[in-house]
């Protein structure tokens, strides 16, 4: 008998699998086919803004995403270096030959797990607690936790033009009766769907229509204990290029026999990613979109069209891919194709990420809704840790929205549901200030710590950075600059000279100085980290502050439980749609209440002096 | 920790003191921060300390301030009340100061609210809390609906529409950096924007502050022959009442000769000196005068002398007045009865204490005032208005000083929707995923 099943061996599964391991767990990793652990079924990057930062706080919390990342990318940037730091985040183009190669050897190097082949069909479930999984030849496992981590192979259909084939992605199979029996064990079943764009023979590509997109000059890595694998100018180029009035009138001509618009398809799909058919008519006065060439892995002769995600017939979208330059002679080696695949209600999951109405069961990844490797790996990071921490009798690991963007993502999920599939976007997180690509590591480093996913020497590093930040803060205070003889500093970079002697701390609290021109003045001997930690900190103090201090007041409302048994009928004076929601969600916290839609602030004063008068609540 | 939040603690009758409530961990800091006299940081737990409001550079009121520190107060916070002079304005220009400095303003109920929530009130109290937090919600947000006319909260909308515009295309900026097709929010194009919306802004504010309602009040002519005791009237109600001497801006400044609060509005008497001065000629110029007087009046108290026989001019003016827009008032009743009226009328003199009680009554009677005062909160939600709108424009003009340096756009635009936080508060319509809406439609952005 194993502690934990992870069933599916996607970007959630792994995760899920490993640190539930790592925790000391014995672990069964099932999936449907051993060539395609970790697989990277879209897009083949790694990262993107807001994503960026949940692969660093993956790596804060003991993941292996951040790693894997950095062992398999080519090309890499920082995104959004200039617009501030709070929304910088890291994009990698990843290879999708190596990326599973390397996951694959990181999860056998884990001594608690076991990868085995098999489909799941069906739980084992006694009062409404699971035991273990059923396999579709009848075979019973049996185990204390069950993941699922299915991702897209629920009851999933691909969908090009007329055509709708029972099928996971690229021909892969399907589990046909796993939703049903959720449903059965009282599960709701939500259908969902999402869709992928061609990919490209490379050397059928006229590249030099196209224009160049190179990486950043600077590497920065997402993990936090790895140093970059290859040298910043072995980088590979993406491209850049545009539809044009021909494609969008070949679209146009053939809408009616896509199968999102011929009325093939009944699931929802990401209002964020949407397909090539629904910009040219959503936005039907562009002149052009912008599309880019990605290759899928220095290993295949194959480049990834990003931006053309697409469920017309294959005729057509040889029609479209041609008519766009650079692809006149284009020979397309996969077709786009939309997929559509069941999900559960989100709703009916705990922040844990265990399940409300079957106990000991998981979930993480596009089975909750979400969409992206990197939602589906900070979820399935989560779903692990808390199955551990449940063996362990431990109290579940609960991410707050200020302390983690996998916290905004899961409390979104079990707060608000979902409706399209969901993509983290930095404009979700209210605390986005505080939750940084930076610090990530001060963020949820000791939190791992705690629970043993971090290791001592990971743990000492951390305290080795933290003691350096104070000490370098206290540092700029002591020392300034000497007007005579600095002067000519400011002079040659054309910067405005400080009336009088100031000190350090003053001089970088201006906007336009930076620690590399301190270091120009007085050489501040510490770590790139540590600089740039105690810059930001320092230059953006009384916005970061403001911050902390609304995190500080949503504390007091976080830390008020509101106990599994509450009765919302005996509380009287709630609103009647406050209290319709409030008994379905049945939300953990007066703060999770209060986010909920339709939970007026007045419906949360009444609930609070209910909780005092019911439960004596402090 | 929470708010800090501030409230009138009194009820707005009419009444020489008024408490404005201050509960909250930063009450001390807020309250010390506009109030000149002794260190109220350094005082001991409840003493009451004298002194003077003053923001920015202007005294604001005479006051007394007590402060009582967490835990023997009534919310178990640290508490401190102001004892200001009780003017309608005074009372409500503190309010507005403070909530500048970061107090929100109580909800109902919140006093006891947080009493409770914090222990002090016992559990058998807590059904008739609940019940006070939701009638009182209920009220508020009807009237908050109400208060708002439609071409108010249609121009916030407007106004708030531009300033999501403009986020969403930060946003998209920041969550799609690779579409460069985008357009690029930059200084130079965020600038004349965010200028617009601020002196949409700043008209809105001018608006409000002009607007009746909040600033004005009602205005009250007194009219009459001359030497009929108009001015004694006026110098008795005024006297009594510590009249306010206002400086209210707007059109009806010049002629506005004192004000005095009634039932808790503020009753603005207009001056009529045009009508008094011209003895000669009060058939010509008189009559004109009063004419606009009265057109312009909300009420119009037509003072006759007990003491003479009616003429032909104060039967016109009786005439002019609609019977619900008037008072006659018949003065010196002290003297012997010369008078002879057909119309109703009330009695009354300067000189003694009670002589102008009748008066009162009955402009309490003919403006409705008893029944205006259950409408309480009007008040207190247009002083909530008009702190957001102020509070948006302090926001908007962080941001437009912001815009230029080397702040990155991503601190510019905390500002900017801090200044859209507030404009939301005001029509209560922040509903989630507004701005995700606004970016997606707006934007062409996806694999």
């Amino acid at each position: 008998m194993y502690d934990v099943i992870v069933v599916g061996g996607g970007h959630a599964g792994c995760e899920a699998a490993n640190i539930a391991g790592v925790m000391g767990m014995k672990v069964l990793l099932l999936t449907m086919n051993l060539n395609n652990i970790a697989d990277m079924p879209c897009n083949p990057s790694i990262g993107g803004t807001a994503k960026g930062v949940i692969v660093r706080e993956i790596d804060a919390l003991g993941g292996l995403m951040g790693v894997v990342a950095d062992k398999s990318h080519f090309q890499i940037k920082m995104l959004n270096n200039s617009k501030g730091p709070a929304v910088r985040s890291l994009r990698a183009q990843a290879d999708k030959r190596v990326y599973p190669k390397k996951m694959r050897e990181a999860l056998d190097n884990n001594k608690n797990l076991e990868i085995k082949e098999g489909l799941v069909e069906d739980l084992i479930v006694e009062d409404n607690i699971v035991k273990g999984v059923i396999l579709d030849n009848g075979k019973k496992i049996t185990s204390k936790c069950v993941i699922l981590t299915t991702g897209t192979y629920l009851k999933a259909n691909v969908l090009v033009g007329s055509e709708n084939t029972p099928s996971g992605p690229h021909g892969e199979g399907r589990s046909n009766h796993l939703s049903d029996n959720l449903k059965k064990l009282g599960l709701n079943i939500i259908r969902l769907k999402t869709g992928t764009p061609e990919r490209i023979k490379a050397s059928s590509i006229d590249f030099s229509k196209c224009t160049e997109e190179l990486g950043d000059d600077i590497y920065y890595t997402f993990s936090h204990d790895i140093k970059p694998c290859y040298k910043i100018n072995e980088q590979q180029k993406c491209y850049l290029l545009y539809t044009n009035e021909k494609t969008h009138q070949i679209i146009r001509e053939h809408l009616n026999e896509s199968a999102m618009y011929g009325g093939y398809a009944t699931g929802v799909g990401p209002r964020y990613c949407p397909s090539i058919e629904d910009k040219i008519v959503r936005f039907a006065d562009k002149p052009r979109h912008q599309l880019f060439l990605e290759p899928e892995s220095i290993y295949y002769d194959e480049w990834y069209l990003q931006g053309f995600s697409t469920s017309m017939p294959r005729y057509v979208q040889e029609e479209m891919v041609h008519s766009l330059k650079g692809l006149e002679n284009a020979i397309i080696t996969k077709y786009a194709y939309a997929i559509e695949y069941d999900a559960i209600s989100a709703l009916q999951i705990n922040p844990s990420l265990e399940n409300k109405v079957l106990e000991n069961l998981f979930t993480a990844g596009q089975i909750n809704g979400t969409s992206g490797y990197e939602e589906a790996a900070g979820q399935g990071l989560i779903a692990g840790i808390n199955a551990a921490l449940k063996l362990q009798g431990k109290e579940p690991l609960i991410l707050k929205r200020n302390e983690a963007y996998i916290g905004v993502l899961i409390d979104d999920l079990v707060t608000k549901g979902v409706k399209d599939p969901y993509r983290m976007l930095t404009s979700r997180a209210e605390f986005r200030l505080i939750l940084r690509h930076d610090n990530a590591d001060l963020r949820l480093r000791e939190i791992g710590y705690k629970i043993g996913t971090i290791n001592k020497e990971q743990y000492e590093r951390l305290q080795n950075k933290k003691k350096d930040i104070q000490k370098l803060k206290e540092e700029i205070k002591r020392w300034g600059i000497n007007l005579e003889k600095d002067a000519i500093k400011f002079k040659e970079k054309n910067l405005p000279i400080p009336k009088q002697r100031i000190n350090f701390e003053e001089l970088l609290k201006r906007p336009e100085i930076t620690f590399d021109f301190i270091n120009t003045i007085h050489k501040f001997d510490y770590d790139k980290e540590v600089l740039e930690q105690v810059e930001i900190e320092v230059k953006y103090e009384g916005y970061i502050k403001k911050a902390y201090k609304e995190a500080e007041k949503l504390k007091k409302i976080e830390e008020k439980q509101i106990p599994d048994d509450i009765d919302y009928k005996l509380v009287s004076n709630l609103a009647s749609e406050a209290r319709q929601k409030l008994s379905e969600i049945r939300p953990k916290t007066l703060a999770q209440a209060s986010r909920i839609s339709g939970v007026n602030p007045s419906d949360i004063a009444i609930l609070a002096v209910y909780l005092k008068k019911e439960y004596n609540h402090e | 920790m929470e708010d800090t939040i501030c409230a009138v603690a009194t009820s707005r009758m009419v009444g020489a003191i008024s408490i404005i409530r201050v509960s909250g961990d930063e009450a001390l800091d807020i309250v010390s921060h506009i109030f000149k006299g002794k260190d109220l940081k350094k005082v001991a737990s409840h003493t009451i300390n004298y002194g003077h409001i003053v923001y920015n550079g202007e005294v604001i009121d005479e006051v007394l301030v007590s402060v009582m520190l967490k835990p023997n107060t009534y919310t178990k916070e640290d508490v401190v009340e102001i004892n200001s002079h009780g003017g309608l304005n005074t009372t409500k220009k503190i309010l507005e100061i403070l909530i500048n400095c970061g107090c929100r303003l109580a909800e109902p109920g919140e006093f006891t609210k947080r009493a409770f929530l914090n222990g002090r009130i016992d559990l058998a109290e807590a059904e008739s809390v609940n019940d006070l937090i939701n009638a009182k919600t209920d009220m508020a947000r009807k009237l908050a609906l109400n208060n708002l006319t439609g071409n108010f909260s249609k121009e916030i909308k407007r106004v708030r529409q531009k300033i999501t515009d403009v986020m969403a295309n930060i946003e998209v900026n920041i969550d799609y950096p690779e579409y460069n097709d985008i357009e690029v929010v930059t200084n130079d194009t965020l600038l004349p924007k965010l200028k617009e919306v601020k002196s949409d802004v700043e008209r809105l504010i001018n608006n409000s502050e002009n607007s009746k309602i909040i600033k004005e009040g009602i205005d009250v002519a007194i009219v009459g022959k001359p030497n009929v005791g108009k001015s004694s009237i006026l110098n008795r109600l005024l006297d009594e009442d510590k009249a306010i001497v206002t400086d209210i801006a707007g059109t009806t400044r010049d002629i506005v000769e004192g004000s005095i609060s009634l039932n808790g509005f503020l009753i603005n008497f207009i001056d009529t000196a045009g009508i008094r001065e011209t003895e000669d000629v009060v058939e010509k110029i008189g009559v004109q005068k009063s004419r606009e007087v009265i057109d312009n009046a909300d009420l119009v108290i037509i003072v006759l002398n007990n003491n003479e026989k009616i003429t032909e001019y104060e039967e016109d003016l009786i005439k002019s007045v609609p019977k619900n827009k008037r008072i006659i008032m018949v003065n010196k009743s002290d003297l012997d009865r010369k008078i002879d009226l057909e119309d109703k009328y009330i009695l009354g003199n300067t000189v003694s204490d009670k002589g102008l009680d009748n008066l009162k009554n009955e402009i309490i009677k003919v403006l409705d005032l008893n029944n205006l005062m259950n409408k309480d909160l009007t008040y207190a939600s247009n002083v909530r208005q008009l702190s957001l709108l102020k509070k948006a424009l302090k926001s908007l003009e962080e941001a437009i000083k912001n815009i230029g340096g080397y702040v990155p756009i991503d601190m510019v635009e905390i500002d900017i929707s801090d200044a859209w936080k507030h404009l939301g508060e005001i029509t209560g319509e922040v509903y989630e995923d507004e701005l995700l809406d606004t970016l997606f439609s707006n934007f062409c952005v996806g694999k």
